[in-house]
């Protein structure tokens, strides 16, 4: 258990290039941290400077207020699942699992080692496979046996290099609700590096947006997606992406490509001191085919016709492409995006969210309906986002937070109950798995784990 | 396991089977291209290496000296039991085993520091020892022997007079005069000389544990010291074993340093040199075929027992998936 | 970033390692500049440091032991490795590229000739030679040679050649190349350095020899260097022959030290490539 403190972190390489630039986080005990942003941008160098395995240039790192940058990994007492699991090929399972308590010599019997091994196989379903070496074990296996290896050593902390980027799309899914599970069970910090935007929005209780070693935003998975700080952390959060268009402000109305909009009247008070030339940042969910939209709503927002160029029907829903003409004085900033973000150019083009069963199709011109209300405005130089309600933001992300606690203390009361009538039955080794518990809390919980253990056997 | 390659062994038969039946002119043209190919060679390692053996087999039944050839007269197994009555086979047999014992430990453990030092030498320090530890590799082995005989030699060396704050050793102290002192020279020549080939293969092995691996590890809790017996040496057990057994079937036949040094006096004889001795020294050719056939046969059990006992695959993978 | 005491600590090891690498050459090196009077000093260093041994062995009284043999060993053994390399090339592509029954056994056969004691080759041949007259002549040389030279160039070949694209060759055909020109403009230049590699450690191991030197020659007519300098003597019977032996020693060391510094990457890649991972 513990708190990790990052004070002003900074990595220099020799060759001068800050590869972390000036980062502060605090990551509360309990907390689930994501480091999320496009490659090159920092968030495994960070993590590995929280572990140990790189040196910090300068700017402190404690854990429990203790400074420990000097420390060698093996005096951080962390735990850490790495991309390609670095399982010991020479090891099998079970000794991979007892690795970290074999090393600390004297400190458990092998009784100990036994017992805390085969807890964490229980846990993990891993107790038909202790034998086997991994090289014959599959993706999800080896995932979980690496996870076995982290949470054997009652470590005060979990870092996760990307560990679900070699899995196909399907056991990603599968281990991801695991992972999020076991966390909130055991409730151990931790730290999780990815670039997949999904992992990020569904394990995080915050999640820190990092650009070129800089930290642009951490809040709460909502707050990002609703009241982020700019252009770029508007842009990596959601898919489809956020859509950028340019509009110039004339007589309380947004000339666009696409179309006038009526200025908001919650835009209208923030666009003092704005350029002339802004970004509106429109959801493609915002849109909406005018044919759906109820009669009481259709006053927030705005109506307008677009020709569509095609659309794509995916059953559920339905996104809609619009391209228009693009204002040169945005396109070398749009671009500029566009490389921050990983991809190649921003396409002129505005996707908007659709009815499923929405008869528009390519080539035809009909009314769309947007909610103005929820639109962003950036500024286009500085890319800052001015219509961002830091207070409306720091709500979602205490909201979460609370949720988050709550979350924790249900699924303990759950185990403790679930792993009281598991002993009873004396049987169901899978439920009976899902009972980990730590220090004293829970004492039936632990007492049929060890039940379900020896009925494994 | 063993189910798995029953049914593998299963399913390639009828294959097999057919491919003899249904050869198609492709297939038998590229059988044909590929022994035409491949023959040539073939044969010559053939030749050079059974015939001589084969001679030798024949050789060794036969009591047989080149100065009386008239005398040649059939003894079967009399040469062999000569040899292995003879007191100096056994004490040469006893040399060459120390030496082979004592010179692959040390290369081992010396090796592996080298290999160390170089795989965590930073990019430019790389080139340098890597280009320094090849000199030794490249000297011929007769060179090398001259050099560290001089060195040590009473009348040319200067290492006595380094050496003689050391107890025993004064400037009149001869390295080339008893069995230990010698045996200690030409050990260190051999060490000097082979020693970068082992650390090259430890290197390539090191190279393939993967970096993540170490890392792991020293999140776990792992000093250096743990983290190269418990995961580095583990898994570069492979390279470790195939280097262990080429260095020792090596060594097994040294013959050159010790010849450069002592000629095999004072107690430095090995097999090889007495083989030399026995047939091209004094030409005895029946006597010396069967020490001869005695080493090769050495020799074999050394390379039979690392590839079944210790399981060392020294084919590699050359022939994965082939 | 380095810290100052890991800079200090890889200047030390670096030297420790350098000093182990060319410390015996540098002693050999001192032993041939010294005169006569000199080599009994007791001392590292020459007190004067004189050619009186490189002119002994090139226009000296040694001159008719070491001039043949250096003749001898640089024929012999570029020969050796030719021969090797040509014939063990065309095996290592069939192995590498074709589908032939077989395979195994040649490698296999390979490792085990590599593993062969070479005196129990020596003996039968030394007679064998004098019976049909191949007895201290290059020949003599050359066909053993190939025993050592062969396996090695076979396992590094066939090794380099499994590396190599072959799917280039059809691709170059399909661009419109003839076979041949597939073959010329692809296939070589990528075969290439491990054919370069290959003969650089099959020469290394040929100029080496020393067992079938003394066992199958008996003159200056094949004698190759090492096996000669065993045999040196003094300018007069009394004379120290360490000086001239010493200077010979130097000159057959030069063109493998140039060769490790020209070429230290590819016998790097190629030993542990044949050795290794076969």
């Amino acid at each position: 258990m513990a708190a990790i403190t990052m004070e002003h972190l900074v990595k220099k390489y020799d060759d001068g290039f800050p590869a972390v630039n000036d980062i502060s986080i605090d990551i509360a005990d309990g907390e689930f941290l994501i480091l999320v942003g496009p490659s090159g941008c920092g968030k495994s160098t960070l993590l590995r400077m929280v572990v140990g395995l790189e040196d910090i240039t300068s700017g402190d790192l404690k854990i429990n207020g203790e400074r420990v940058n000097d420390r060698q990994p093996r005096d951080r007492n962390l735990s850490m699942v790495f991309q390609n699991y670095a399982l010991y090929p020479h090891l099998s399972v079970y000794e991979n699992i007892a690795f970290p308590l074999r090393l600390a010599k004297g400190q458990f019997s092998n009784d100990e080692i036994d017992r805390k091994v085969r807890e964490a196989a229980e846990t993990l379903d891993l107790n038909e496979h202790l034998e086997r070496k991994p090289a014959n074990l599959s993706g999800g296996q080896r995932q979980r046996v690496a996870m076995g290896r982290a949470i054997v050593r009652d470590a005060d902390a979990f870092l996760f290099d990307e560990p679900l980027s070699n899995l196909d799309a399907k056991l990603r899914g599968q281990m991801r609700t695991e992972i999020a599970q076991l966390q909130r069970r055991m409730g151990i910090t931790s730290l999780y590096v990815t670039h997949d935007q999904t992992e990020a929005m569904t394990l995080g209780d915050r999640v820190a947006v990092l650009k070129r070693g800089q930290l642009q935003q951490i809040a709460s998975p909502r707050e990002l997606y609703e009241q982020p700080v700019n252009l770029f952390v508007a842009g990596f959060i959601g898919a489809p992406s956020m859509n950028f268009i340019p509009a110039r402000i004339s007589g309380g109305v947004f000339q666009t490509p696409i179309g006038d909009i009526e200025v908001p009247e919650r835009v209208q008070a923030k666009l003092s001191g704005a350029p002339e030339l802004v970004l509106l940042g429109l959801r493609p969910e915002h849109f909406e085919d005018a044919k759906f939209v109820d009669e009481a709503k259709v006053g927030h927002g705005t109506m307008f016709d677009a020709e569509f160029t095609h659309t794509e029907w995916l059953g559920n829903q339905q996104y809609g492409y619009i391209q228009y003409e693009q204002d040169q004085t945005v396109q070398h900033k749009l671009n500029e995006l566009a490389q921050e973000l990983d991809a190649d150019e921003m396409p002129a083009q505005v996707i908007v969210s659709l009815d499923a069963s929405s008869r528009i199709r390519g080539g035809s011109t009909a009314k769309i309906w947007l909610d103005s209300r929820r639109m962003h405005v950036f500024n286009p130089e500085t890319g800052e986002n001015l219509t961002r309600d830091a207070e409306a933001g720091a709500e979602l992300t205490r909201e979460a937070n609370e949720e988050r606690k709550s979350e924790i203390e249900r699924a303990r009361q759950r185990d403790a109950s679930r792993g009281g009538q598991n002993a009873h039955a004396g049987a169901g080794t899978a439920t009976a798995g899902v009972a980990v518990h730590r220090g004293g809390d829970a004492v039936t919980g632990r007492e049929s784990t060890g039940q379900g253990g020896s009925t494994a056997l | 396991m063993s189910s798995t390659v029953d049914s593998r062994a299963r399913a390639a038969a009828p294959e097999k089977g057919r491919s003899k039946t249904h050869l198609s002119d492709r297939a038998r043209s590229e059988r044909k291209l590929g022994w035409l190919l491949a023959g040539p060679a073939f044969v010559i390692m053939l030749l050079v290496t059974l015939y001589p053996i084969v001679q030798a087999l024949w050789d060794s039944l036969f009591s047989f000296r080149l100065t009386a050839p008239g005398d040649k007269e059939f003894v079967f197994l009399g040469n062999y039991a000569t040899v292995f009555s003879d007191p100096v086979f056994w004490q040469d047999l006893g040399v060459t085993m120390l030496i082979t014992v004592v010179t692959v430990l040390v290369e081992l453990v010396l090796g592996l520091a080298l290999a160390l030092v170089m795989h965590s030498a930073i990019k430019a320090t790389r080139g340098l020892l890597r280009t320094a530890i090849l000199v030794p590799y490249g000297i011929i082995t007769v060179v090398s022997a001259f050099a560290w005989f001089y060195a040590f030699d009473i009348t040319t060396g200067y290492v006595n007079n380094w050496l003689s704050w050391l107890p025993v050793i004064g400037p009149d102290f001869n390295w080339f005069a008893s069995a230990g002192p010698s045996l200690t020279v030409i050990m260190a020549s051999e060490i000097w000389k082979t020693t970068p080939f082992i650390s090259l293969l430890l290197l390539s092995g090191l190279a393939q544990v993967p970096g993540e691996l170490t890392e792991a590890a020293r999140v776990d809790g792992a000093s250096s010291w743990q983290r190269l017996t418990r995961v580095v040496l583990p898994n570069m057990k492979a390279a470790i074993m195939v280097a262990v057994v080429f260095r020792a079937l090596d060594a097994f036949r040294i013959f050159d340093n010790i010849f450069i040094m002592t000629q095999g006096q004072y107690g430095t004889e090995t097999l090889s040199l007495l083989a030399y001795r026995t047939s091209i020294g004094r030409l005895e050719i029946g006597l010396g075929s069967a020490i001869s056939v005695i080493l090769f046969i050495c020799v074999m059990i050394i390379a039979l027992v690392a590839i079944k006992v210790f399981k060392v695959d020294l084919t590699g993978g050359s022939g994965k998936g082939k | 970033m380095l810290s100052t005491k890991q800079k200090i600590g890889w200047t030390v090891i670096s030297v420790l390692v350098l000093v182990y690498a060319l410390f015996p050459v540098l002693s050999i090196l001192m032993t041939s500049f010294k005169a006569p009077s000199d080599l009994t000093s007791g001392k590292f260093l020459p007190s004067k440091f004189v050619g009186e041994n490189y002119e002994q062995i090139f226009v000296g009284d040694a001159k008719d032991l070491f001039l043949p043999a250096l003749r001898n060993s640089i024929g012999i053994s570029l020969i050796a490795t030719f021969i090797a390399v040509v014939l063990a090339t065309l095996c290592a592509y069939a192995i590498a590229r074709l589908d032939f029954p077989g395979k195994k056994l040649v490698l296999t056969t390979a490792l085990m000739v590599s593993m062969f004691p070479v005196i129990s080759i020596v003996t039968p041949l030394f007679n064998l030679w004098r019976q049909i007259g191949l007895y201290d002549t290059w020949l003599g040389l050359i066909i053993p040679y190939l025993s050592l030279t062969l396996p090695i160039s076979i396992w590094t070949l066939t090794a380099f050649f499994q590396q190599i694209p072959w799917d280039l060759e059809r691709a170059a055909q399909v661009d419109g190349a003839t076979t041949w020109q597939a073959f010329r403009k692809v296939i070589v230049p990528l075969a290439m350095p491990g054919v370069f590699t290959t003969a650089i450690i099959a020469f290394f191991i040929a100029w080496n020899d020393f067992v079938y030197g003394i066992g199958l020659t008996s003159t200056s007519a094949a004698r190759p260097v090492p096996a000669a300098l065993a045999f040196f003597t003094g300018a007069s019977q009394f004379e120290d022959p360490a000086g001239a032996i010493s200077a010979a020693a130097i000159i057959v060391t030069i063109p493998v030290v140039l060769l490790v510094l020209a070429f230290q990457r590819q016998i790097v890649s190629g030993l542990t490539q044949g050795a290794v991972k076969g």
